[in-house]
């Protein structure tokens, strides 16, 4: 059973307490309890089934200026007893850093918990197998699925209490069940993977297994026999799943810390035109159910509506305290980055934008982490779809694309098919200019 | 005697007993325990920004029957939490009608020290050296805007215990050392990273001022790049220097050479045993014995002492790295490649230290056999889709080539290749072997584990380059 409030508060206390009597002059504690099952099966057989159960505590003490932090899983009272000396003493030697502080108390989280982030739903292993057993069943109802690589089901559950020696406590319950298939497809020498996955925070609110049984066949089959093509600029239309990497991409670069460190492209940015027109970018906490939502931030400070770009003008920064202080920005409650983040539809169908030029290349799938967030440089491999005349012709693969934000991001076109799958979300993305790199 | 049960109400004894009850007709399993205790001090933007310990323990107990794993582990090192995780695991596997098998090598084989590299040293004086860094870095020259620094160590104790009562044990020390530069010229960015890392003392690393070397590294690095031009896109010949640029071998072939991937038949080397994959010449192992490496280890996550296990030798396909559970089910003997990321992990085969060993050229030769290509000293990272084969790697130190000469250094691009027909691309090896600086961490499903590389200079005879440039 997941620990209740009370007992991961008691904790939180003690640390808190403890600190002080040892000579901390403020302090912040997280204790947080997760217990995680998982079944996996392979070609429809179970493979190996997982339990595991954590409780943690991360303390911070600051003297005056000065901080450090520890994290321990033994919440024996002798062992925290001498992690919280230990954390003491490594304050004591670590430099004063005049931005370090806990969040101003007016920007605590005060009020309602009503989002629906915890699902009580108990699924026993049997459940779960049988779910994603199914899954598996209908995608191996397709003859060139041969193999799979394991599909699974996960069902985790978590609370944690967050204090801090201004006043704040507070915490919450989440859950998550996450369903996923990752099957083999094989022709003509040729062998491809694909999968599909769905993670909700209600049970109920999943893929059902048949979509995602279907959903792995279908995109591993059309991966089959692809091929190379020539080096050239051309538009690449982004399949929701990579599009949401690019959105990722843009948050990271305007967080307070690198733009406070001048390590991203996007400084000095604000109010500054760097999508076109039609671009808005919301991120936003308080969605119901959504896997983004969250009431306060790390720190414990409240989380606004941000509208981060509005008619294509970065119109402001994820800020949290430490780094916001340093852009004489308040916390926008952004310690844990985004929270709900998402472009807003275009005004273009998915038909239109595929359409609109004569030879397109669909992107299903990048590989390698090739964001360079200080120039806007990216390059990764890619693999997906030739579009000749609106038409999906042959698939693609062993190539590369690439190309620099600052000229990517003006150039993005969005359709009107925005869903809430991930916590960040895109809908489908045309970028016109970007180099393939192929024969 | 085990020190895991200090301070619990278990002793080895009753903690052998559950064990062996448990695993009594399963096929393998074992009770793996261990505790951590590890830090991580940040310097950035010229202040300490974070100084973090963090202490660890816990078990993982692990029950196989068939092919089939139950796991549980908990941070709760108790009778009543490994009782609980005893009946979890049997449940998993109801009608379980195994053999344990016990057999184990034994070793006495020490590749490290047994020292604690977070406490040897007091966080003062870690703390001293970072700002030197910071100061050194910054002295260099006035183009660099950004430093940031990070020292990281760790002690991992281990204990598995098997059915029968056999305890295996390790004691691991791990340290890295990281400095990333970012220079500013022109109105124009570019960062530099160099690290150093094994299984030593931070003072390996730092004595006689040799942390200097680090700094200057990163700061050669990052001016290099300020003076890169767009990257040309498309087909061509690669020059790959030695030490680092490996990670192509780990990511091209290692990964694939993997047992479960065989086992399960989703690599696309599964039916190449014996077969040729790679020019002549060409010879990979994957070594877990080397002094102080990065990825060495006395003993695996399994209690199998780790091993020479040669790959690929001569362009041939010798063996796959395994661990218990896929050699018993691949009829072979586990290669000592059975590692995990913590307790809270499963065991999975995992590289150690890849290397290719040695051939005849130069580097010299390789460049001025090339018209039109790259040479690629140094990469940020990799990755590789198992099945189809396809692998990616991103330059940070990358050169152009003219006519057998070495030109402008061109801007960060990404190279793609498919692993089973770029090693048998490979035109020449060089007699330059080097082992990367100790700085490689593999991720797998999930799990990071600590890995080396090693490779000679080599030439390609085509990768695609994803620049920008036609």
């Amino acid at each position: 059973m997941i620990k209740e409030d009370r007992f991961l508060e008691k904790i939180a206390d003690f640390c808190i307490s403890k600190s002080k009597a040892l000579g901390s002059t403020s302090s912040n504690v997280l204790v947080m309890n997760t217990i995680s099952e998982n079944v996996n099966i392979r070609n429809k057989k179970l493979d190996g089934s997982e339990r595991s159960e954590n409780l943690g505590v991360t303390l911070t003490t600051y003297i005056g200026k000065k901080k450090a932090s520890i994290s321990s899983t033994n919440l024996s009272e002798n062992n925290l007893i001498e992690l919280v000396t230990r954390c003491i003493d490594s304050t004591k030697v670590t430099p004063e850093d005049e931005y370090n502080s806990l969040p101003d108390q007016e920007l605590h989280f005060k009020g309602e918990k009503n989002l629906e982030l915890y699902d009580n739903t108990h699924l026993s292993n049997d459940e779960k197998i049988n779910f994603i057993k199914e899954a598996e069943e209908v995608a191996f109802s397709h003859d060139k699925i041969v193999n799979t690589n394991g599909s699974g089901f996960s069902e985790t559950k978590s609370n944690f209490i967050l204090a801090n020696s201004n006043g704040f406590s507070d915490g919450y319950k989440t859950s998550q069940f996450t369903a996923y298939c990752e099957v083999v497809s094989k022709s003509n020498g040729s062998m491809e993977r694909d999968y599909e996955y769905s993670s909700k925070r209600h049970y109920k609110d999943l893929l059902t297994p048949k979509q995602i049984g279907e959903s792995a066949a279908k995109l591993a089959i059309s991966k089959l026999n692809p091929k190379k093509i020539e080096s050239n600029k051309m538009g690449i239309v982004f399949d929701k799943r990579i599009a949401q990497n690019l959105l990722s991409t843009f948050a990271s670069a305007i967080s307070s810390n690198t733009i406070s460190k001048g390590t991203t492209f996007l400084k000095d940015c604000l109010n500054k035109k760097i999508f076109n027109d039609q671009i808005n970018i919301i991120d936003k906490a308080n969605i119901k159910k959504a896997n983004g939502s969250r009431y306060f931030d790390s720190e414990g400070v409240r989380i606004e509506d941000l509208q981060l770009v509005k008619n294509g003008i970065l119109n402001d920064y994820l800020v949290e305290t430490y780094s916001g202080k340093k852009i004489n920005r308040k916390s926008n409650g952004r310690s844990s980055g985004t929270t709900n983040l998402y472009f807003e539809n275009g005004d273009q169908s998915f038909d239109q934008l595929i359409n609109s030029e004569k030879k397109l290349l669909y992107i299903k799938e990048t590989i390698g982490r090739g964001a360079n967030i200080i120039t806007g440089d990216y390059s990764v491999g890619a693999s997906g779809i030739m579009i000749e005349n609106g038409k999906f012709t042959f698939p693609v693969s062993e190539i590369t694309i690439a190309g620099n934000f600052n000229e990517m991001f003006k150039n993005i076109i969005l359709a009107d098919d925005l869903e809430f799958k991930y916590s960040t979300n895109s809908p489908t993305m045309l970028v016109n200019g970007i180099t393939v790199g192929g024969k | 005697m085990s020190s895991f049960f200090k301070n619990t109400d278990l002793d080895l004894h009753k903690a052998e007993k559950i064990v062996s009850e448990t695993l009594n007709k399963c096929d393998d399993g074992e009770l793996y325990l261990e505790d951590t205790k590890s830090e991580s001090i940040v310097l950035d933007d010229n202040k300490i920004k974070s100084s973090n310990y963090t202490k660890d323990s816990g078990y993982g107990f692990r029950a196989i029957n068939g092919d089939v794993v139950a796991y549980s582990h908990s941070n709760e090192i108790s009778e009543k939490s490994l009782r609980n995780s005893s009946k979890n695991l049997k449940s998993t596997l109801k009608n379980s009608e195994g053999t344990y098998n016990s057999e184990i090598k034994k070793t006495n084989q020490k590749f490290y020290n047994d020292l604690d590299p977070v406490d040897e040293k007091n966080l003062s004086d870690k703390i001293k050296i970072l700002n030197d860094i910071n100061e050194y870095s910054r002295s260099i020259n006035r183009s660099v805007k950004q430093v940031t620094a990070n020292f990281l160590g760790e002690r991992k104790n281990v204990e598995i215990l098997r059915s029968g009562g056999e305890l295996l044990r390790d004691s691991r020390p791990l340290v890295r050392i990281n400095v990333s530069v970012m220079v500013e010229k022109n109105g124009r960015k570019e960062t530099g990273v160099y690290g150093v890392g094994g299984r030593q003392s931070y003072d390996e690393f730092l004595k006689n001022d040799d942390w200097k070397k680090i700094c200057d590294e990163a700061y050669r690095i990052a001016t290099t790049n300020l003076e890169s031009k767009a990257s040309p896109a498309g087909e061509m010949k690669v020059v790959l220097g030695p030490g680092w640029p490996a990670i192509l071998i780990h990511e091209a072939v290692g990964h694939g050479l993997e047992g479960d991937f065989n086992r399960k038949k989703t690599s696309v080397f599964h039916d190449l045993v014996g077969k040729k994959v790679a020019s002549d010449g060409v010879t990979i192992i994957d070594d877990g014995t080397i002094d102080k490496r990065r990825g060495s280890l006395n003993i695996d996550d399994e209690g199998t002492p780790t091993e020479k296990t040669v790959l690929i030798e001569n362009g041939i396909l010798k063996n796959f790295m395994q661990d218990r559970l896929n050699a018993r089910l691949m009829n072979t003997k586990s290669t000592g490649n059975g590692r995990r990321e913590s307790y809270k992990h499963i065991v999975m085969p995992r590289m150690r230290n890849t290397i290719m060993l040695n051939g005849n050229n130069t580097q010299d030769e390789m460049i001025k056999s090339v018209d039109k290509g790259i040479f690629a000293v140094s990469f940020g990272g990799g990755q590789v889709d198992i099945t189809s084969g396809k692998f990616v790697f991103s330059c940070t130190e990358a050169y152009e080539i003219i006519n057998g000469k070495i030109g402008s250094p061109i801007k960060g691009a990404t190279l793609i290749g498919d692993g089973p027909s770029s090693l048998k691309e490979v035109l020449m090896v060089g007699n330059d072997m080097m082992l990367d600086p100790g700085i490689g961490t593999c991720g797998k499903a999930g799990q990071g584990v600590p890995v080396g590389v090693g490779q000679p200079s080599l030439l390609i005879d085509k990768m695609t380059v994803g620049g920008t440039q036609i």
